[in-house]
Parts: structure tokens; sequence; C-alpha cells
């Protein structure tokens, strides 16, 4: 029910291109939302009177594997006063390269706890956060090589020339 | 061009804490706090730029007690895990099982099917621990705040709930006890009688150390209006458990989602109303901690009071009887959330439908969000001010890290 609240008021504010799909079977159902528009649909979701969307439970940044050159964002929102929840996702298409990393829109602007949600998933994922105020790692140290939680990521050997032993 | 893109915003961002902490004015001082600084409550390094005794500002350091749970998980099955999510709050050990593995059951489908003794043992473990974990934040803030009386009384209370909890699952606090569909043994014949012993022993002692410690007049003032956290904020900076009913909600997500056998269960939410001092102080969040307690000690009675009568021991009675061989969720992306001592805990799962291993685990651990909101609410205050913050965050750097 909530599902289609929250669909209608997206398309009445954003149109048709703002939900690129939908993912109705699961237990939870998702919303693809359009990468550019994240931010102002959590804002939208927020604020809205039927939604009430002020909770950012969780925001994972995935790598969806090596042959499918897919990264996301997944939000999980929830109302504290409606006691709902919503799962919007947002997809990007990356070649993998470490010097061309997926460029996401933040949302920390409108849920300030996404600013050290983001922080991890750039440390972890390697994907970057637009209009973030401090996008600096936050688990490992500053100089880190690669982004640990990608699935073609080789385990370091060394750092600064001491042996790690696994 | 995007690479350019990249660098800038990583090497901006380092940048301008560089420049932030270069160019502190004369009368200004940065000043390390921890990593090894007791007060920090394990290894949290805080980086403070000071005026006198005033915190200008607060920067954290995470990262010391990082141990990869997020990429372990990937490499593992999901009854593997479990002794890993004991791990990340390890003074809730019994807690993070039961998140997992609720979430575990809901994607194999099997949650309704668990026999309800299995889930009043499980709640009745989780509620010995809650205690355990307040009994830990409460003492480690008396130290805090310079009372070491309370510690020691907690420290040997929490000690009871060690010992029972060791008996039954064999370890003292990594228990890897409830398992997916099932628990690792039935409890132990007389367990239940040494719950009522416990609660017994135990209620007179709270009472004691209400007397000592929460209407201490030494406690109150360096407690009551610090580190105010109003509601907005607090929601806003995602905190949860007593960080958010310290700011006057009351929420709790044992009856708000009403899992496990919580709905059976007759039990009060304590939130903070300002008794003394304002609504999201120290004083206030330490309360709700003391409440919960109380709280908790009921949830005991009468889940205890549930597995002697109506769900008692039985011949038959297999805690295993529905551990599946092999774990292999059908392919589903899956968000579980549960109340902790800390506050929500989360698992996002993303299964692939054909392995027993899950493609992704998230976690999202309570004290992380809890934390994440100290530089909002300790600016300007006295560097004696920020240890009672950051003890009535009541952190646990396991988690925070993973």
């Amino acid at each position: 029910m909530i599902f289609e609240t929250v669909k209608n008021i997206l398309l009445e504010k954003f149109g048709n291109e703002v939900i690129v799909t939908e993912e109705k079977e699961q237990k939870q159902p998702a919303l693809v939302i359009k990468p550019d528009l994240i931010a102002q649909v959590c804002l939208t979701l927020r604020d809205h009177q039927d939604t009430w969307f002020d909770f950012l439970s969780c925001l994972s940044a995935i790598d969806y594997g090596v042959e499918s050159q897919k990264f996301g964002v997944i939000y999980h929102l929830s109302s504290i006063i409606k006691n709902h929840q919503i799962v919007l996702k947002v997809f990007l298409d990356n070649n993998r390269n470490l010097e061309n990393l997926p460029v996401f829109q933040s949302v920390s602007s409108v849920y300030k706890t996404a600013e050290w949600h983001e922080r991890e998933a750039f440390d972890m994922v390697g994907v970057v956060f637009e209009n973030h105020p401090d996008l600096r790692r936050i688990l490992l140290p500053d100089d880190w090589e690669g982004y640990p939680l990608r699935k073609d990521y080789q385990t370091a050997e060394t750092y600064h020339n001491i042996k790690i032993d696994y | 061009m995007i690479e350019n893109k990249l660098s800038n915003l990583h090497q901006e961002a380092l940048k301008r804490y560089q420049t932030k902490i270069d160019s502190v004015s004369p009368e200004e001082m940065v000043l390390n706090l921890g990593p090894q600084h007791p007060s920090t409550h394990g290894v949290l390094r805080l980086e403070l730029i000071t005026d006198g005794e005033i915190v200008r500002e607060v920067i954290p350091h995470l990262g010391y007690l990082h141990r990869c749970f997020e990429k372990h998980s990937e490499a593992l099955n999901y009854s593997q895990i479990i002794p890993y999510t004991d791990r990340m709050d390890y003074l809730a050990s019994m807690n993070n099982n039961h998140a997992f593995v609720m979430g575990v059951e809901r994607m194999l489908g099997i949650e309704n099917d668990i026999p309800k003794r299995v889930e009043y043992i499980r709640v009745l473990v989780c509620e010995l621990n809650r205690i355990a974990s307040h009994l830990i934040a409460i003492g480690t803030y008396g130290i805090d705040i310079g009372a070491f009386t309370p510690f020691l009384w907690c420290f040997r209370d929490r000690e009871h709930i060690m010992n029972m909890l060791e008996w039954a699952s064999g370890a003292r606090m990594l228990y890897n006890y409830i398992w997916v569909g099932g628990l690792f043994y039935d409890i132990p014949v007389g367990f239940e009688e040494r719950c009522k012993e416990f609660v017994a022993y135990f209620k007179p002692k709270m009472v004691e150390l209400n007397e000592l410690l929460t209407d201490n007049q030494i406690f109150i003032s360096r407690t009551a209006n610090i580190g105010i956290l109003p509601l907005d904020v607090a929601i806003n900076y995602g905190c949860s458990g007593p960080m958010l009913r310290g700011s006057g909600l009351k929420y709790d997500l044992r009856r708000v989602d009403e899992y496990s056998v919580y709905p059976e269960i007759d039990f009060k939410i304590p939130y903070a109303k300002g008794e003394i001092g304002t609504v999201g102080d120290c004083w206030n969040r330490y309360k709700v901690r003391i409440d919960e307690i109380a709280e908790s000690l009921k949830i005991i009675e009468q889940s205890v009071e549930k597995l002697t009568k109506e769900y008692k021991r039985t011949k038959e009675f297999d805690p295993r009887a529905l551990v599946p061989k092999k774990t292999i969720p059908k392919a589903q992306d899956f968000y579980i959330r549960a109340e902790n001592p800390k506050g929500e805990i989360g698992f996002y799962f993303i299964a692939d439908g054909r392995s027993d291993k899950p493609f992704r685990v998230k976690s999202r651990g309570p004290s992380f969000n809890n934390l994440s909101v100290l530089p909002e609410i300790s600016k300007g205050v006295m560097i004696a001010d920020l240890v009672a913050i950051i003890g009535s965050i009541d952190i646990v750097l396991g988690e925070v890290d993973r």
C-alpha cells in the first residue's frame, strides 16, 4: 500500500522517468530510482505528509559482480510516525576501472546519518558521492589502496613495506 | 574528466581536513583523545580542537578495530557467520545472533514454524544479555564520571549473568547460541530456577545502585543538562535505542515490529520524561537504561513462567529439529532490523538463490550511527563534559568498526 503511495507521489512530482523499474515480487518491494534524482526523491519522501520517511535505517553500496559491471546503492527508509518502510535502489553501470569510480548523488543533505554511511560505502566499495561534505575514508587508513568489498579485490600483501600476514 | 572528479572529491576532503587542522589559531590547540584512552570505551580516537577547556570541534577517527565482517561473510555460509556477529557488539552477542538468525529464517520462510519454546528461550537469553550490556554501560559511565563503586557493583552482578549464559552456551561472552531454525542446545536443567533466583537477588541490588548513582547529586551535576540531543537531530542522525528514547520518543522495535514472542509479553517502553535535567541530556539517556533493566527483568520473569508451565521441557523437544542441513534461501534481498541494547541493529542480505553463502551482507551497527551525532552535540562543551557525553552514547567499538 505504501509502495503505491510512494510511487504516485514520485510520478506526480518528477514525471515518468524518475522510476526506472519496480521490484515488486520480493518480500520487501523496492523502487529503482533514476540516479540523478535520488537526493530530491529522499527529500520529497521525508517531507511529504503521507510518507514522512524521517529515518534512514541503512545505506548499503553493492558491487554486483565482475560480469554485470553494475554498482548500486540501496536506501532503507522508515517512518517513525507512520510506521512503514520502503526500499529505494539506485544503479549505475561502470567498467570497474579504479580511476573511474561510479558517481552517485549524496543524500547527506537530507539525512545527516548518510554522511558516515556514504563514507563507509566509498571506503569499502569505491563508489563516490557528489555533494558529500567530507568524503574521506572512514574505517581504513587514508592511504589504503583499493576497495575491499569489490568482488575483484586482491588482498594487499604489504602496507608501508610491512608484510601483512593472513 | 571523471578521474579528476574522483581525485577532487576524495583529495579535496582530505585537503579540507588537513587545512582545518593546520589553521587552528594560536589560542586553539589540537588534542588527541584516544585511541588508548579509557573514557573512549575502546579504540576510538577523537581529535579535538580546543580553546582552553572548551571543545570547539570533535573529529572522530574510526577503524582501529575493523575486522572486515562484511568481507568475511561473503566467504562463509549463513550458519558460519553467526559467530562473526557475536564479535560485532561483543557485549550483547545474543541480541546480534537473534537479529541475524531472524533475518535468515525469514528469507527461508520458516519463521512461523519455530517452536514457541525456542522463541521464549531466545527472548530469555536476549533479555539477560540486554541487562548485562546495560550494566556495563552504567558501570563504565559511573567510572567516567568518577564514581568507582557502581563499576564494581555492576561487574559483580553482570558476572552472574555471564555465568548463566556460559552454563547454557559454553562461552562467557561470544555465545553462538541461537542458530538458524533453533538453538545450540536446550537450556540446562535448573536454568529457570537460577533465573528466578537471579531476579530475586538483582532487584534489591538495583535499588542500591539507584541510591548510589542515579539520585546522587554529584552525578546529577555532571550529567544533567549536558550534551542535549534534540529529538529532530536524533532522528536525522539515525540515532536509535536508548539514544532516541533518551530524547523523549517512545519507540522500540520490539513493539513496533512485534518480532519473536514480544507481542505476548507485557512490558513498557521507558523513555525520557525529564524528571531531572532536560529531555535528551546525558542523565536522561542514562535513566532510560536503568528503566530498561527493570523492564527486562519483567520479561525474564514472564519467559521463565512460560518455560516452566506452558512450554515446559519435554523429552521429545529438540531445539535443532528445524535447523536446515543446508541454508539456501531463494534469490532475494532482505533487510532485518531488531532492537539491540544499543539501538537498531540491521542486516541487509542479498542471496543469489544458488549457494549457501550470501552474495553480500551489510550490517548496520547502532553504535556507528549513534556515534555519528557526537560532533554535533559536543560543540562548545568542556572537555570533561565530552567524556560524559561519550559515556552516555554507550558505544561498543566492535560494532562501530565491525
